[in-house]
């Protein structure tokens, strides 16, 4: 077997002068729920929870939080606390052939870092438009065609839109910015002043939204059980997916900012309020839109569940712009739809650059200063060149589909193969969690990861069927090979030549603490665990 | 509102909220692991 890092003495770590800190556990708290809570809790959670059940997705939803999402969560706070590294360098720790699964998120973050931006400029301009409300006229006509001046074939176009192109810029500058102060100056005083905000924010409206006349007829649509769709697969895939993919999992995000907590610090309570706050959200997001849809549905004489449009990006773009033109004060209620969009947004996007400015600062020695511009140089030059034209809207749909669908399903396969599989980290992670932490995984928590891999696995597999035989959304052929599989073979390759390149200094023997033998285990990774273990009673 | 969609909101809130209240409380009770293995001293923090 390879030979891997134990437990070397100490000062040999790659640059631990240069590792920066999170002020204190609220800082970390506050910043890693900013990371999860995003976009997909406002637009996503509430659609999914309507179209699969109902008030019975709840049920599906909740187990699926217990036993994917938190389990999840501890294991890459667990890689990140552990091997102290962004995505690249703790996997490179976990085994020494496992850096390209690091890269393989990052580069999953580089991707939905050129779209995810777009949204936010969009919902800055519609900020911006809801003091004039220019959009109540002709909400879609003027989102598609005045807006976005969304061209009618689904190609590439070279025509930059001005009115898309100047608020992306802008949200690129303010993001190299904010990464260029660093982490405790930068992203950790974005996310103390930004995620109360949002509460804040989103509260008046969730308020506002269900003292609307109709209000309680969108909550009994949410709400109304289907009790029949237990029994449905698809239902309790679509749970596992919703939330897999709203706990920023999956793609080095959680692992680069656990990798900045102190080493004495408590690793699983905080990750508990992280998964519960991130789920709290979703479930006043759910509240304030289908309540803003039952004013809709009782404004347009429908019922509820003929309203179209209660999703993604024509929800937000379309949908809440028609309510938002009908409603007393609309202006004030659009602009904290839309303040709302770009703070839960720009806290999501931090995050997700900043895994990707760590591997660099990691793997080449550059400061949080140069990474921050460079990385964010070359990410606004393609997002701009790509999302601000008239083929926009289509080419984010596409990119968005298969760098989630697949490519995070992928990265979390490969982090559990690499780590629990062929790392054999298992009981090292877990005495790792119970050694630091308050609330101890148990001993069975890696054998739910082991299952949950396989479900991930399945997951990968049948989407990847399913968008190799039937394609995506119509689009045509070329359009998907080119923009769907690209990307994915982009990701790919990141993955498999960025371990080429050589790190800037020795990180193959990094000072683990805990050390193996303070956790009962063998000096030697893979050898046989007999030894019982008892945090705080029996460590030396 | 029938019963059953308000129960099920009711229920979803007790255990979503309520969940994120007890883990928050419980964190601010034991914010930190007080039997700790000796070491782990921090790296120092950058001055830059």
């Amino acid at each position: 077997m390879a030979q891997q890092p134990t437990s070397a003495p100490a000062g040999d770590s790659a640059s631990p002068q240069k590792r920066e800190h999170w002020s204190g556990q609220t800082a970390f708290i506050l910043a890693a729920i900013g990371s999860a809570v995003g976009l997909g809790n406002i637009w996503r959670f509430p659609g999914e929870a309507y179209e699969n059940g109902g008030g019975a997705f709840m049920v599906p939803y909740l187990i699926a939080l217990l036993t994917a999402g938190i389990p999840i969560l501890f294991l890459e706070n667990a890689i990140g606390h552990r091997f102290r590294g962004s995505a690249p360098l703790a996997m490179r720790r976990v085994h020494r052939n496992a850096e390209g699964v690091g890269w393989f998120h990052v580069a999953i973050c580089f991707v939905i870092g050129l779209y995810y931006t777009a949204v936010i400029a969009w919902s800055l301009s519609y900020f911006w438009f809801s003091f004039g409300l220019d959009y109540a006229d002709d909400p879609a006509g003027f989102f598609f065609n005045d807006y976005l001046q969304l061209g009618s074939d689904v190609t590439l176009s070279a025509q930059i839109v001005p009115s898309v192109a100047l608020p992306l810029i802008l949200v690129w500058a303010l993001t190299i910015g904010i990464l260029a102060l660093g982490i405790h100056k930068g992203v950790e005083r974005l996310n103390v002043v930004g995620i109360p905000l949002l509460v804040v924010t989103f509260g008046i409206l969730a308020f506002r939204a269900l003292s609307l006349p109709g209000a309680s007829d969108g909550i009994e649509a949410l709400f109304t059980p289907d009790f029949s769709v237990l029994t449905d697969p698809e239902v309790w895939i679509a749970a596992y997916g919703q939330v897999f993919f709203s706990l920023s999992l999956a793609y080095g995000v959680m692992i680069t900012y656990a990798s900045y907590r102190r080493r004495r610090s408590n690793v699983t309570g905080p990750a508990l309020v992280v998964a519960f706050g991130n789920s709290s959200f979703s479930l006043l997001a759910g509240l304030a839109v289908f309540a803003t849809l039952g004013f809709l549905a009782q404004t347009q004489g429908v019922g509820v569940d003929e309203l179209e449009n209660i999703t993604g990006v024509s929800l937000s773009f379309v949908t809440f712009p028609a309510v938002i033109a009908q409603m007393p004060g609309g202006q004030f209620f659009g602009a904290l739809f839309f303040a709302s969009l770009v703070l839960a947004g720009l806290t999501s996007l931090i995050s997700v650059i900043q895994t990707i400015s760590a591997a660099f600062q990691d793997k080449f020695g550059w400061n949080p200063r140069i990474a921050a511009v460079a990385v964010g140089l070359v990410s606004a030059v393609l997002s701009v060149l790509g999302f601000s034209t008239a083929s926009g809207l289509y080419l984010l749909d596409t990119v968005d589909q298969w760098s989630n669908q697949l490519g995070i399903v992928a990265g979390a396969v490969g982090m559990i193969a690499a780590a629990l599989w062929f790392g054999r980290r298992g009981h090292e992670l877990e005495r790792h969690l119970a050694a630091v932490s308050t609330i101890r995984p148990g001993r069975y928590w890696p054998v739910l990861i082991n299952v949950i891999a396989l479900l991930l696995i399945y997951m990968f597999v049948s989407k990847a069927v399913s968008l190799a035989i039937d394609g995506y959304g119509g689009y045509p052929t070329w359009y998907v090979v080119v923009f769907g599989w690209g990307t994915i073979l982009f990701i790919g390759a990141a993955g498999v030549l960025m371990p080429w390149l050589r790190w800037h200094k020795d990180i193959a023997h990094p000072t683990l603490w805990p050390s193996r033998e303070q956790l009962g285990l063998p000096a030697e990774v893979g050898a046989k665990v007999t030894e019982q273990y008892r945090p705080g009673k029996d460590t030396p | 509102m029938t019963g059953s969609a308000l129960v099920l909101m009711i229920a979803s809130m007790a255990l979503i909220w309520g969940g994120l209240a007890a883990s928050a409380v419980g964190l601010a009770r034991r914010p930190e692991n007080s039997h700790m293995p000796p070491g782990g001293e921090d790296d120092p923090t950058p001055t830059d």
